[in-house]
């Protein structure tokens, strides 16, 4: 007999659906089933099963192989790097819980490093679009229970968000919304013909990294002005067309993703979307939310805000907060060189940052603690596997709306791995041991000691 | 048939990606879902090769080797896509232009043939060009 886990949390993406039941050996040490899910959801919870995996730190050697060392001496070693380091990068944080992330802050305190989380690479510039110009917007459940106009702007939830159209924003019955995708109109704006967009009632395929003059036609459009006949590559027929059903909804939202944050433009394309956002509620209710990516960068966003006040990119190197994007920004850190020690938790640079700072990366001390094995990891010094967050010890996540969910413990994990918190928690109580043994006046005993 | 075509490049997600990704990206799962390059008919065309061909794509910032197969999500002609991965950034733009998000993208790209050129594994390929 196998036991079922209901209302788990999936700790894939900023959907973070709460409906998955897991099929759980007797003894709650083997996953056999995943139900609910989609197919990253349900590899994410089978991998964590894998036979290969990983359940001990492992040290980089000098001819660049791996051998395994104890947790007590990765908690030494981060400890020291961390103690020694004048300005430490410390990334990621976004496949952790909010419970990790605080530890995580006492420690950056400790030692005077920079906590930036994956919004860097993903939604930062909406963050500073929104500390620019605001944001109207609201939650999933609104947009389930009101919205009868869709629009999908540089993101294709068919891919990245698998589960988002049919539990929030395009199939669901909800309150106000009893037709589901019946009574629901999609507009997908995209410069591919993308999964999403062949769902479309309206699709513009307008010309990649033109974003900016479209979203400013739609806001001529609105005010019955004069187009040109042509805007980045999309008819003006077309804009008017696509302006009409927008003023004409009773209950409006736009979802916008990387298409729009990674383009040239990048802020200022999120400030005018929130603008269009803006004049639109002059005819009816609109409202706006990102596509976050990672299932928790929307928590670090939350727990680096109200304890520090940025979302972001918070340098506390002074020993107060600073944040400056395009400074204190982790691409900008390392491609200026003006960090000297990197540690990565819950995210993997080594893949999704350019080559050009990857290549920073491996020429500093690094720590990399993750539970996968990642080509961060594998360019890292030390690297900590850890127990799945969401999988194998529970903790606060907040979705993509703000809305923070509690995740689930399934199974035990591998017998003797650390959580997040347990290691963190660990390093910055060797930190603070560290600080407290060196003279006033210098750094520590580890840069004494040479280490 | 040309030498190499211009093309304007763009990463993102895939569902394939985002399944490899969890499944390992050690595996070669990882390297069939992101260790590619997708091709408008009309791009395939212009550079005279046929659908899965390793091709060298190569930018200002970097070049790498990957497979060309033809746009699951097209027509886009002129546009070029490489899911989200080493792969893609290996070669995308990394200035942020003083807002910290590189320009992932919108990179000008050149495209040309290099059939006897392998694929690396993610692991492979990031190791490697660090190196350089």
């Amino acid at each position: 007999m196998a036991k079922t886990v209901t209302d788990v949390i999936c700790p894939f993406c900023g959907t973070l659906c709460d409906d998955l039941e897991v099929q759980v050996s007797d003894d709650g040490t083997k996953i056999l089933e995943v139900y609910n899910a989609c197919a990253i959801g349900a590899e994410k919870f089978l991998h964590s099963q894998a036979k290969d995996r990983i359940t001990r730190p492992r040290m980089q050697q000098e001819d660049g192989s791996y051998k395994e060392v104890s947790y007590d001496d990765a908690v030494e070693y981060t400890a020291q790097m961390l103690a020694k380091a004048k300005k430490p990068l410390m990334y990621g944080w976004s496949s952790t819980s909010c419970e990790a992330q605080s530890v995580g802050h006492e420690l950056a305190e400790a030692v005077g490093g920079v906590v930036d989380n994956t919004a860097t690479v993903c939604h930062g510039s909406s963050l500073i679009a929104i500390q620019d110009v605001g944001i109207p917007s609201c939650t999933l459940g609104e947009v389930k229970n009101r919205a009868d106009l869709v629009v999908f702007w540089g993101c294709n939830p068919s891919h990245a968000h698998p589960r988002h159209l049919s539990r929030y924003s395009i199939f669901p019955r909800g309150f106000f919304t009893g037709k589901g995708h019946k009574g629901r109109k999609m507009i997908v704006v995209d410069p591919r013909n993308t999964d999403t967009m062949k769902m479309a009632d309206v699709g513009l395929q307008l010309e990649q990294g033109r974003d900016y003059e479209l979203l400013s036609a739609l806001r001529v459009a609105f005010r019955g002005e004069d187009l040109p006949d042509v805007v980045a590559g999309i008819p003006k027929e077309r804009i008017y067309e696509a302006a009409e059903m927008m003023k004409n909804a009773r209950f409006g939202v736009i979802f916008f993703g990387m298409g729009v944050t990674q383009s040239l433009g990048k802020n200022h394309n999120i400030d005018i979307a929130i603008m269009v956002t803006k004049d639109l509620n002059e005819f009816t209710k609109f409202s706006i939310i990102a596509m976050r990516g990672h299932y928790n960068v929307t928590g670090s966003g939350a727990v680096l805000g109200w304890q520090f006040g940025f979302p972001f990119a918070t340098d506390l190197s002074r020993g107060f907060a600073r944040y400056n994007p395009g400074e204190t920004t982790s691409n900008d850190l390392l491609r200026r060189d003006e960090c000297d020690a990197v540690f990565v938790l819950g995210s993997d640079p080594g893949a999704h940052f350019p080559i050009s700072s990857v290549k920073k990366i491996a020429h500093l001390p690094s720590v990399a603690v993750d539970p996968h094995i990642t080509p961060t990891t594998e360019i890292s010094k030390l690297h900590v596997p850890v127990a799945f967050v969401g999988v194998e010890v529970g903790g606060c996540c907040y979705r993509m709306d703000n809305v923070p969910i509690e995740s689930r413990k399934v199974v035990e994990p591998p017998e003797g791995m650390m959580t997040d918190t347990d290691f963190l928690a660990r390093v910055r109580d060797r930190v603070v041991e560290l600080k407290a043994q060196a003279p006033v006046g210098t750094q520590s005993t580890a840069e004494a000691q040479g280490a | 048939m040309a030498e190499a075509i211009s093309l304007n490049l763009i990463s993102g997600r895939t569902i394939q990606q985002g399944v490899a990704m969890e499944g390992g990206k050690e595996k070669p799962a990882y390297t069939e879902a992101c260790g590619i390059i997708e091709l408008d008919p009309a791009d395939f065309k212009a550079l005279g090769v046929y659908r899965n061909t390793n091709v060298l794509v190569t930018s200002d910032y970097g070049s790498v080797v990957v497979k060309a197969i033809e746009a699951t999500q097209g027509p886009h002609p002129g546009l070029a896509y490489i899911p989200m991965g080493p792969w893609a950034n290996a070669v995308v733009n990394p200035n942020t232009y003083g807002m910290g998000m590189p320009t992932f993208k919108g990179t000008p790209i050149q495209v040309s043939i290099a059939t006897n050129e392998p694929v690396l594994s993610s692991v492979a390929l990031v190791q490697k060009l660090v190196k350089e």
